[in-house]
């Protein structure tokens, strides 16, 4: 058994002046005084990576600013899955008995911290070092190639993409840490400059600074209740140029083992936290994990069955698209998202019933998937 | 072994010349150069010369480059192609060329190498 027994997400967007272990401290100074829990209960520490602070060690760097003397503490990376990864590995450690519990924490100053060509490039060295990245490809691109051979199989268009950069943004007027407030249409969408086709600005997520963090405890230290059920994994390739099957990237076969090690099915799950890096990101995991059918998707968004008051209602918060992408921390705001739905703290944007939740990240070019599945106990 | 021998010169050391690998022992084929077949682990490995023939697979234009060198070039085309010899590789092409149009490689200057480049055939 594991809980979710606190959460920490700063706002996403500018932090000028602050650091990787600035944002870091803060998600978990609040995570902290969320659980209830002293700092010297936290045994375990995981972190991800930062762009803007590269470090063999960053977690150790980080329990020692912090001022806390864990067990056990790593960092780890996995690209975008690297916040549920860390969420996985947290469940299963202290499942095994190694730690009490964990703190997982990230935070990045990726939009101040450095030039946004820096940043570009910096991600854009996930693809192969001889093979792709002499070509000139960015992260967009390599999910622009991915989108015009998704969309051509299935039908898909970009003004039936555009539905989900709409509805993250919907999402994010109604949440004050995020990013971006001005509400957008269809048209701003499709009007908005093209980066890698068939990719528009707004289908892509922004660059940001910020910080989050959740701890996961192996009893429930108050009265929150949320429990990780189970999780899976699946890394079928790494770069685009070896993603062959554009209907198995790996998301079904992560999900699939998460049910199999939850013991849920898809048709139980009343609230939804996906990854989403660009708006056709959002239609290939919904539709390969099988909330979708494919090419529908996009129709799903478009006929409100997202929405805070859905049939499923996905990344409440505004998403990466919305509430802002800082790195490691970017897919954790999904995590803090859920809890707060799941605790009924989510306010203006609190839904209707959220007892059994599925997050799914991916890491990568659709490399790397991990999905979980999340329960609310009383 | 093939793996510690001299990798074949390709567009990637700056010859004009696609290079793909296939195992002797199981026949499987691909195009990220190593010493042992990642299909079955043999390390009996042939370098071979593509014809540059293949059928697009996808395309993205890019109009945002990360750097000043490759911004001079914007818009570019990268495509995936999947060459007639069995593999898919990532290349630039015609901004125009759409998935499943065939295409035939040329090589042309990028930033301070030069690339597949693929047209209409």
């Amino acid at each position: 058994m594991s809980f979710i027994s606190g959460v920490g997400l700063t706002a996403y967007g500018k932090h000028e002046g602050r650091s990787t272990l600035d944002l870091m401290s803060e998600a978990a100074t609040l995570a902290l005084a969320d659980s209830g829990l002293k700092r010297s209960e936290i045994d375990g520490v995981l972190c991800g990576y930062s762009t803007t602070m590269p470090h063999l060690m960053l977690a150790t760097v980080f329990a020692e600013h912090f001022g806390i003397q864990p067990n056990y503490a790593h960092a780890i990376q996995v690209g975008g899955a690297t916040g549920l990864a860390m969420g996985m590995l947290a469940h299963e450690l202290v499942e095994a008995g190694v730690t009490n519990n964990v703190l997982v924490v990230a935070g990045e100053n990726r939009l101040t911290g450095q030039a946004r060509d820096s940043a570009i490039q910096t991600l854009a060295q996930v693809g192969h070092p001889e093979f792709e990245v002499p070509l000139g490809p960015t992260i967009p691109a390599y999910y622009g190639l991915v989108a015009s051979r998704y969309m051509h199989e299935f039908g898909i268009t970009e003004e039936q993409l555009a539905a989900f950069a709409v509805l993250m943004r919907r999402h994010a007027c109604l949440h004050p840490g995020a990013q971006f407030h001005d509400p957008i249409m269809i048209a701003d969408v499709m009007a908005s400059r093209s980066i890698a086709t068939p990719l528009k600005l707004l289908d892509c997520c922004p660059v940001s600074d910020g910080g989050a963090a959740f701890i996961v405890s192996r009893e429930p230290v108050n009265e929150f209740g949320v429990r990780v059920m189970g999780c899976g994994q699946a890394h079928r390739h790494q770069h685009v140029t070896l993603a062959g099957d554009v209907t198995r990237y790996g998301a079904s076969d992560a999900c699939g083992r998460a049910m199999a090690a939850s013991g849920v099915d898809l048709g139980d799950v009343d609230y939804a936290a996906v990854y989403d890096s660009f708006t056709i990101t959002l239609a290939i995991l919904l539709e390969e994990i099988g909330i979708a059918k494919r090419g529908e998707a996009a129709l799903m968004a478009a006929n409100g069955e997202f929405e805070i008051t859905g049939r499923l209602p996905l990344n409440t918060h505004g998403g990466l698209l919305s509430y802002g992408h800082c790195g490691t921390g970017g897919a954790m705001a999904h995590v803090v998202e859920t809890h707060l739905q799941m605790t009924g703290r989510a306010g203006v944007r609190q839904v209707r019933d959220a007892s059994l939740a599925l997050l799914h990240g991916d890491g990568g070019i659709l490399s790397s998937h991990v999905s979980m599945f999340v329960e609310r106990v009383r | 072994m093939s793996g510690t021998s001299k990798p074949v010169a390709d567009w990637t050391s700056g010859a004009e010349l696609i290079a793909y690998q296939s195992c002797r022992a199981c026949k499987h084929i691909w195009y990220f150069r190593r010493g042992f077949c990642p299909a079955c682990g043999a390390d009996d490995v042939a370098d071979l010369k593509a014809s540059g023939e293949g059928t697009v697979f996808a395309i993205s234009i890019v109009t945002r480059a990360a750097t000043a060198e490759a911004r001079a070039h914007v818009p570019y085309a990268v495509v995936l192609v999947d060459a007639a010899e069995g593999f898919r590789m990532m290349g630039h092409g015609d901004r125009d060329l759409r998935i499943a149009d065939r295409v035939k490689a040329r090589f042309e200057k990028f930033t301070d190498h030069i690339v597949p480049y693929f047209a209409k055939v």
